[in-house]
């Protein structure tokens, strides 16, 4: 057991627990704060929803997370905000009101997220441009609601976003926690949860605990723990080491390109991918829900190795480099090197990922980035096609297909690749490539969809490609769906 | 027997009211609304718990406080399907950290078998596991973690045997929870012999699982007398109560069962509730300490039944305006291991595989089919969305069979003039609201003008497909076993003016307690503040059907206003009499919080509250229970004929869809809906039930995909593998209004219209539209085979065969 200070709406909280506790378990079973539910503990439902920020930082963005997948440890410093909190001798927060008012809740067991959700939202979003449907489906699509069917949702928080609050002062105070103790220095073995500030604590801790686990946004390991029912009893948090943690522009092997920490969350990427690969920016919109993209890392997503994550065909299309660091210093290789097998890296015990090197396109260059799967927002890939390309003079080159769902790790289509570089924009170069990738891949059968289905959807996504670049006039594509 | 009151007098009133009511002369819900605004019924108050559901201060089962020495229960479930449990090996699980008590099949002191119709369903495995995820133990320790950590420590080995998956193999073999039952109407036979054109087709039709977001969850208090206090998430509480009481083996009155709230219900814990409050009760009585139990997400979906999949047949005699003349439906509906409720939910289906057309002289046959999953139960429409499917998929067939547009061919077969009669014998009342409603849609969505621009878009786009469909449903409203359409209440005024009302029904977010205290508030003429509903209690209305059929407002409003009717009578009775000489009886009435006797100059006014304490000083009883049982109904198996729906709820939906007929993606663009509900009781709260019911049926029909492993093991298992529609799946356009100027024939409660399931049946216009978008394909020559869940994958597999192809 080790210490956690925070402040929960305001107030000071000194909490003894495990390092695998979450903070849902943490404020229903330990604190009595029952308002914020479970719904799945697996962070796919939000009504679990809280809003966390620094709690020094009050001009700080609050960010809306599932509190059931979220480390009782990692808040640590930070200003907690449950649905408890909102209600002020003034009244509801325009959220609460709004929600009332629009007859927005039903059985009510999911509202308490919801209310958490449109809080984040309101919060620095308030009185300007009205609300896109986007932001709105953005801010709201981690957030079941099986009663309502969202309409009345989407009008409180429509109604919200013009309505005034006062804030109590707590939130906005500039509250520094002072520590009573060290924060987490337990030096018992057997059990810890770690936060080291630097790199080189980092790989310290990694070089003296190699069965420790690493932790950064927790969105899957934590499942080990709720729903496998895993001791997680050794941790090591890497989102407060300060090196992993930046975005900087550079050049690697002479190519312009991007530094970006690995324990940048994908909402931290928002802008830059904006800016420099909207393709990517919009997969991100469909990667898990605002909840998980504000607690989900780059770094993560690539050391979890799963064949269905969404941003590994992206940077294997897009060349990317990973920057390992171990006792022996930093190491790189290309992205495509990394995985060895399903769920299988490589990864040494005692190193960690440091940061990607993401390459910006060059002139004649794009990318296209398109997710299949059985719902559209908060849904893992059936099939997962990033495709990046030159075309020069209707030639293409630099031909990189990275897949997702279609083998055991993400992958290169190497044999469509080949069947493309060098060739026209023709009709028989793509037909080509659709016979090349079927010896490319054997994917599998699972509850996301069949072998046949997969094979069948990553042979007509190249047909997408080919219409995109021959018929740009002509609609392939529901735009909701694809960038 | 002790009575609450003395009824003598008011029978009669009652027996004179209810005769009335079946005449359909009962006030309309409408003129409650006064000008004042004051919120009673025929209102759009708020739900009663709106402000607590906001603020987190409406207490759920699991955020209910125990002593801190409470037990947590987890389950210990079976890994497999089908065979023989050969050992239970649970010592390491007795020794684990935290453990108190484990107990199994052997350890149940009453009854072991808690199948609520027909028997089945035994609370734990004694020898033979029936499906993956059925009930082995159960651990009780002193935290929640500490109890499903031990239960993995369990040796558990099982002599298995294939899995039976295929309830259409099941029905060749005669594997059947319950025996086949068929419905005929004509000489079907020959009507299909000598018919002008056949229209033949096979649909599957998936599951649905509830995903209530509060998951299973009960927590049991021991009480004196060897009883049991059960607090619990849950729509049948006089179930519950009859199955704890038996199963622990003491009278029922020694169990109370109560229900605040439920976090979603839809029909997945009207019988699926009760086995763990009898698990915890058992451990409760055992240990003498108060007991929680709640289903983790998985082990909920592992455990619990859903929605039946169907496998539906049609072949429909048709003439050459596609006009039914007769046929022959047989549904297939996939029980499970055990009855359950299956009996009564393919007797919906077989109720509903005409929705709201005549068939003609035709024979619907309904199998219960047998397979090693868990015992399918309620959901939503109850087997009717299942049923209406089938003749659905027909309407889109015969309109591309005959060349017209699938709505010319809708209207065409709607109950008419002449053909007024379904094939189970019930005359169709309110026909003309049927034509009324869907023309009106058809108007005000401007079907035509944007049928025409699809066309002509789908014309120049070969990938991206758009398609349209307007899907009406006719959907019957009374419980089809007849004893349960009863209810009662109990209503207390207490001596400041306020009033307390219990009812039998539960509240699960559909607004049911909030509509009860708008009746009760309009029968006293108070204003909704003043009425206040406590909780659900066994103890305080007994005997009560569960709250299921969308009858809870129906019935137990009837009952409510029946109760406060009486103990309105009673206060005349006693003003007329009592106050100096004595107060015109007649036209006495309650309003804006106080009595008013007379008119005009000689107008006499007293305010509640000095009424209420008069008559208590007057030794006038304040207390009043309401009875309400349905008129008219009934249903004879033998002959499969008769009147078992009250009444029937009308309504009507256009969905417009994009397909993208390379990836099967897809987007619902728009819908309009126009729903009959009578005469609203509280309008916002009906169109709440109305576009969630709608967006759940959208779901169900397109990404909520449940999947099996051969081996019979739930895959989708999780909310992460299981797609509920999420807020992006909201149509951007999306105009629900509820039809106006048609009250129910019949005299249901201010002559309103039960709006829990109908609306659900409106979601099958997107999978109709998406089906409009394949067979765009064919231009319009066919119609793509579709079964459902209409996912990206099987849209995508729908439209490869058929679609040009670039490449």
């Amino acid at each position: 057991m080790a210490s956690v200070e925070f402040l929960l709406n305001g107030v000071l909280k000194r909490c003894d627990v495990a390092p695998d506790t979450s903070a849902l378990n943490l404020l229903r079973d330990t604190l009595g704060y029952t308002g914020t539910k479970e719904g799945c503990a697996s962070g796919d439902c939000g009504a679990c929803t809280v809003a966390l920020r620094d709690a020094s930082a009050p001009d700080a963005a609050f960010t809306s997370v599932n509190a059931c997948i979220t480390p009782a440890h990692q808040l640590q410093d930070k200003l907690l905000v449950t649905v408890e909190g909102l209600e002020t001798p003034e009244g509801l927060h325009p959220a609460q009101e709004t929600m009332i008012e629009c007859h927005a809740s039903q059985c009510g067991f999911c509202t308490p997220g919801i209310v958490m959700s449109l809080f984040t939202l309101y919060q620095g979003n308030a009185f300007k441009a009205p609300f896109s449907h986007q932001v709105l489906e953005e801010a709201l699509g981690g957030n079941l609601c099986r009663c309502t069917g969202y309409r009345p949702i989407r009008d409180a928080a429509l109604q919200m976003q013009t309505m005034r609050w006062q804030p109590p002062v707590w939130l906005s105070a500039i509250n520094p926690i002072e520590h009573s103790t060290p924060p987490s220095e337990c030096e018992e073995e057997a059990s810890f949860f770690k936060s080291p500030a630097s790199l080189e604590a980092l790989l310290d801790l990694r070089a003296h605990h190699k069965s420790a686990r690493l932790v950064a946004g927790a969105t899957d390991l934590w499942l080990e723990s709720t729903q496998q029912l895993r001791s997680l009893d050794q941790l090591i948090d890497v989102t407060r080491v300060d090196e992993l943690r930046r975005i900087e522009a550079a050049e690697y092997q002479s190519i312009p390109g991007w530094w970006i920490g690995a324990a940048v969350t994908y909402t931290e990427l928002e802008a830059l991918f904006e800016h420099h690969f909207p393709a990517f920016a919009h997969l991100l919109s469909r990667l898990g829900s605002r909840q998980i993209r504000n607690r989900g890392t780059l770094g993560g997503n690539i050391a979890n190795a799963s064949p269905i994550g969404d941003t590994p065909p992206v940077l294997l299309a897009l060349g990317a480099w990973l920057e390992i660091v171990g006792p022996n210093g930093a190491r790189r290789l290309p992205l495509e090197s990394f995985f060895v097998d399903y769920k299988k890296t490589d990864l040494q015990s005692d190193e960690v990922i440091s940061r990607i090197f993401i390459p910006s396109l060059t002139e004649h260059a794009a990318l296209r980035v398109w997710k299949l799967s059985k719902r559209r927002e908060d849904d893992i890939s059936a099939v997962l096609g990033a495709f990046h390309y030159v075309i020069d003079g209707g030639v293409l080159s630099q031909v990189r297909l990275g897949f997702g769902g279609m083998a055991a790790i993400p992958k290169r289509a190497l044999h469509a690749e080949a069947a493309l570089e060098g060739q026209p924009v023709t009709q028989a170069s793509f037909k080509a490539a659709q016979r090349a990738l079927a010896e490319d891949f054997e994917p599998m059968s699972d509850v996301r969809g069949s072998s046949h289905y997969r094979q069948q959807a990553a042979a007509n996504l190249l047909e997408r490609l080919y219409l995109t670049l021959t018929a740009p006039t002509q609609e392939v594509m529901i735009h909701a769906y694809a960038h | 027997m002790r009575t609450l009151t003395k009824l003598d007098g008011d029978s009669r009133h009652a027996r004179r009211e209810l005769d009335h009511h079946i005449k359909g002369s009962g006030p309309l819900a409408r003129h409650t609304v006064d000008s004042d605004g004051r919120r009673q019924a025929g209102s759009s108050s708020h739900h009663e718990s709106a402000r607590k559901h906001v603020t987190g201060k409406a207490s759920y089962i699991d955020d209910l406080k125990t002593p801190s020495d409470a037990l947590h229960v987890a389950l210990g479930l079976s890994p497999a399907a089908f065979g023989t449990l050969t050992t239970l090996e649970l010592d390491a699980v007795r020794q684990a950290e935290g453990v108190v008590d484990v107990i199994t099949f052997a350890d149940v002191p009453g009854h072991t078998d808690i199948g609520p119709v027909f028997p089945g369903d035994p609370i734990f495995v004694d020898r033979e596991v029936s499906y993956a995820g059925q009930c082995l133990f159960a651990v009780a320790a002193t935290s929640f973690q500490a109890a499903r950590r031990a239960v993995t420590l369990a040796t558990i080995d099982i002599d298995e045997r294939p899995a039976h998956l295929d309830p259409v193999a099941a029905v060749e073999q005669g594997e059947l929870v319950r025996p086949t039952h068929a419905q005929e109407r004509g000489d079907w036979q020959a009507t299909l012999e000598r018919a002008q054109m056949l229209v033949e087709g096979t649909l599957f039709v998936g599951g649905q699982e509830h995903l209530y977001l509060e998951g299973q969850a009960c927590v049991v208090l021991p009480t004196e007398d060897e009883g049991v206090l059960v607090h619990t998430s849950n729509q049948h509480p006089s179930e519950t109560q009859k199955l704890v009481a038996e199963v622990l083996g003491i009278p029922f009155h020694a169990v109370t069962v109560e229900v605040r709230r439920m976090g979603g219900g839809f029909g997945g814990k009207e019988t699926q509730a009760s086995p763990w409050a009898c698990i915890a009760a058992i451990i409760a009585r055992r240990t003498g300490r108060a007991t929680r139990l709640r289903l983790p997400r998985t082990a909920d979906m592992q455990a619990t039944g859903k929605r039946h999949p169907f496998h539906n047949r049609y072949k429909l005699a048709i003439d050459e305006r596609g006009v039914i003349q007769g046929g022959d439906i047989t549904v297939i509906g996939d029980c499970g291991y055990s009855p359950d409720l299956s009996d009564a939910i393919v007797d919906r289906a077989m109720f509903h595989a005409d929705n709201a057309y005549s068939l003609g002289n035709a024979r619907v046959t309904g199998h219960r089919a047998k397979t090693h999953t868990a015992s399918n139960t309620a959901f939503r429409g109850f087997g009717g969305p299942q049923g209406m499917m089938a003749i659905e998929a027909a309407m889109d067939d015969i309109a591309r069979r005959i060349g017209e547009d699938p709505l010319t061919v809708r209207k065409r077969n709607f109950y008419r003039e002449g053909f007024e009669t379904t094939h189970y014998g019930q005359s169709v009342d309110q026909i003309a609201l049927l034509h009324t409603l869907v023309e009106k849609l058809e108007k005000d969505s401007d079907y035509w003008a944007r049928r025409d621009a699809l066309t002509a878009f789908n014309a120049s786009s070969p990938v991206v497909k758009k398609g349209l469909a307007l899907t009406p449903v006719k959907f019957g409203i009374s419980f089809t076993a007849q004893h349960l359409n009863q209810a009662g209440a109990l209503l207390h005024v207490y001596t400041d003016g306020s009033v307390m009302i219990n009812h039998g029904g539960t509240e699960m977010g559909q607004g049911l307690h909030t509509k009860i205290c708008q009746v009760v508030a309009r029968e006293l003429g108070l204003d909704l503040d003043d009425v206040r509903i406590s909780a659900t209690r066994t103890d305080k209305v007994p005997n009560t059907s569960p709250t299921a059929a969308s009858s809870g407002a129906d019935l137990n409003g009837m009952a409510a206003r029946n109760a406060a009717s009486h103990l309105r009578e009673r206060l005349f009775d006693f003003a007329a009499a009592h106050f100096e000489g004595g107060l015109d009886r007649e036209g006495m009435r309650l309003q804006d919080g106080e009595l008013i006797a007379g008119f005009g100059e000689s107008e006499y006014r007293l305010p509640w509250g000095e009424l209420v304490q008069t008559a208590y000083l007057n030794r006038v009883s304040l207390s009043e229970k309401g009875f309400y049982a349905t008129p008219l109904i009934h249903y004879d198996r033998a002959t499969g004929q008769g009147r078992p729906f009250y009444y029937f709820a009308f309504g009507a939906a256009v969905s417009e869809v994009s397909v993208d007929t390379l990836s099967g993606e897809y987007r619902v663009e728009r819908v309009d809906v126009l729903h009959d509900v009578g005469d609203a009781l509280n309008p916002a709260i009906d169109i709440g039930q109305v576009e969630g019911g709608f967006i759940q049926a959208m779901g169900w029909l397109t990404s909520e995909e449940l999947k099996w492993s051969d081996k019979g093991t739930l895959l989708s298992n999780s909310a992460a593998t299981y797609k509920i529609p999420t807020f992006g799946d909201l149509p951007p356009i999306f105009n629900v209004s509820l039809m106006e100027g048609h009250p129910n024939s019949m005299a249901s409660l201010y002559r309103s219209k039960a709006v829990g399931e109908p609306p659900f049946m409106l979601g099958i216009s997107v999978w109709s539209a998406l089906r409009d978008a394949l067979s765009s394909l064919t231009n319009y020559q066919h119609s793509p085979a579709l079964d459902t869940p209409a996912t990206p994958e099987r849209v995508m597999l729908a439209a490869q065969t058929i679609r040009p192809k670039a490449l």
